[in-house]
């Protein structure tokens, strides 16, 4: 094993990783507040709010991310019009349209990730609520939001390591994130299984704390599930006695 | 928008670029199907090997499959192109070939594809074998089954029953990790898309035309998963 070229490769990759962070983190909030209008006109009994919701859904995760990125990097400039709108210079960007790439298809999965939640909150919850004069936005905000979340979180944290990796797609339309430099080195030194190692360390790296993080919110959030006593052994709450 | 419209661009009369993209798409479903299939037979085993394995082997196998899926598609396929093609670069050296040897694009590609989606397949059997009764699994053996016996007659009905709607999720990684092969060159439908897009200067027509191939592939396998769901669910009162 040659560890002068892992650790030169090591070096080369950091400058990598904040791209990496920068484009799964905004695209994550933005796709997030996508996924929910959308998880809410889902399951509005308005058709002409509920039918184009599934449609995109259907459509976003129907086609792989790479169409979708093709589609608004190269595909949006055939038109006149595009290029000379006031979203040009987002849209001329790599890095603008792997951002709104990404955060559409995000919000395609991620709004069937919260309509699950949604729909897991127990009628009783929202019956209790409405028996107290519970306004609507109100009883969205204390209740149903809360319970939805809690339910979702679990898959979320799921969505959230595959958009990780999902950005490494964006060294394809040319920005220089982790992928991209990997990429690069691979194809100057043709030592792709020593830059491997060191790139999947590096993503390896990232989804643990994701996920730790993950875990953590869960925790925050479910103080009702835990053990009152802090010192006793974690077992399984809420079986039958 | 140039001076041919949408449909007449991608045709299948003269000049018409629907044979090609066409062409694509079935290469893209065959690589999908043996990726999907090499998927189907690592998560067997893989599986199998975290149920019922010692413990170096199930070691193995949990690292195995916290690693692949860690870690990006796109890096797995750079990873067995370019590292095949070192391989066979060197292994042609020793035979006194002096020239790069480049992995054949659709071998890297089914390898890549059915070694990304094997990890995921791996945990969507496990899952499936736990929700098997064991009672089902002592009546066979109190039935005096052999195992081989027990497997293709109980275990597999029972284990697809429960797996398939799993099976589908990953079945549509694999769409859409298959759509990455395209950066080594092989010829399959991003890349005929991608060609047809450069010698025409209308990319948004031929991307939309690969998507909507994307889609239609994606729609008739959720109609004959749910079929299959079907045949395997007899007996099973909902």
């Amino acid at each position: 094993m040659d560890f002068p070229f892992l650790w030169d490769t090591l070096l080369q990759l950091l400058p990598g990783i904040p791209l990496t962070l920068q484009l799964t983190f905004y695209s994550i909030v933005m796709g997030f507040c996508l996924a929910l209008l959308l998880a809410f006109a889902r399951l509005s009994p308005y058709r002409w709010l509920s039918e184009p919701a599934r449609c995109y859904v259907f459509c976003f995760r129907g086609t792989p991310l790479l169409v979708q990125l093709f589609l608004i990097y190269y595909g949006l400039g055939q038109f006149e019009s595009v290029r000379h709108s006031f979203l040009w210079p987002i849209l001329r960007e790599p890095y603008g349209c792997a951002l709104l790439s990404l955060s559409l298809c995000t919000a395609a999965y991620g709004s069937e990730i919260l309509r699950g939640g949604l729909l897991a909150v127990p009628h009783g919850a929202i019956e209790a609520a409405r028996a107290c004069g519970m306004s609507r936005l109100l009883m969205v905000r204390r209740i149903i939001f809360p319970i939805a979340i809690r339910q979702a979180l679990p898959a979320y944290g799921n969505e959230l390591i595959s958009m990780v990796q999902s950005t490494s797609l964006c060294s394809i339309i040319t920005l220089m994130d982790i992928t991209g430099i990997a990429a690069q080195i691979i194809s100057d030194t043709y030592r792709a299984l020593e830059v491997f190692l060191v790139t999947g360390l590096i993503y390896l790296l990232i989804n643990l704390v994701i996920s730790r993080l993950v875990m953590l919110v869960e925790y925050r959030l479910t103080p009702h599930l835990r053990a009152p006593v802090t010192r006793t052994v974690k077992k399984p709450v809420g079986e039958v006695h | 928008m140039g001076n041919l419209g949408f449909f007449e661009t991608l045709s299948f009369g003269p000049g018409g670029w629907g044979p090609m993209l066409l062409s694509g798409a079935l290469m893209t479903v065959a690589l999908s199907l043996s990726g999907f299939l090499l998927a189907a037979v690592i998560g067997g085993v893989f599986s199998w090997a975290k149920i019922s394995g010692n413990r170096p082997v199930r070691y193995f196998a949990d690292a195995y499959t916290t690693v692949v899926r860690g870690i990006p598609d796109l890096l797995i396929i750079y990873l067995l192109y370019f590292g095949g093609s070192q391989i066979l670069t060197s292994l042609g050296k020793l035979f006194g070939e002096g020239q790069f040897i480049s992995f054949p694009g659709f071998l890297a590609g089914m390898l890549a594809v059915g070694i990304a989606a094997g990890a995921q397949q791996t945990e969507v059997f496990r899952g499936a074998f736990y929700a098997i009764a064991p009672g089902e699994l002592e009546a066979a053996k109190a039935f005096g089954m052999s195992p081989w016996v027990r497997i293709h007659r109980i275990i597999i009905p029972l284990l697809l029953r429960h797996a398939l709607p799993g099976m589908g999720n990953v079945w549509q990684l694999v769409l859409k990790a298959a759509a990455l092969v395209s950066v080594t060159g092989l010829a399959e439908l991003m890349n005929k898309a991608q060609t047809g897009a450069g010698s025409t200067g209308k990319p948004f027509d031929f991307y939309c035309a690969a998507a909507l191939l994307y889609l239609v592939i994606s729609a008739f396998s959720g109609w004959s998963l749910r079929r299959a769901e079907v045949h395997y669910s007899r007996g099973v009162k909902r």
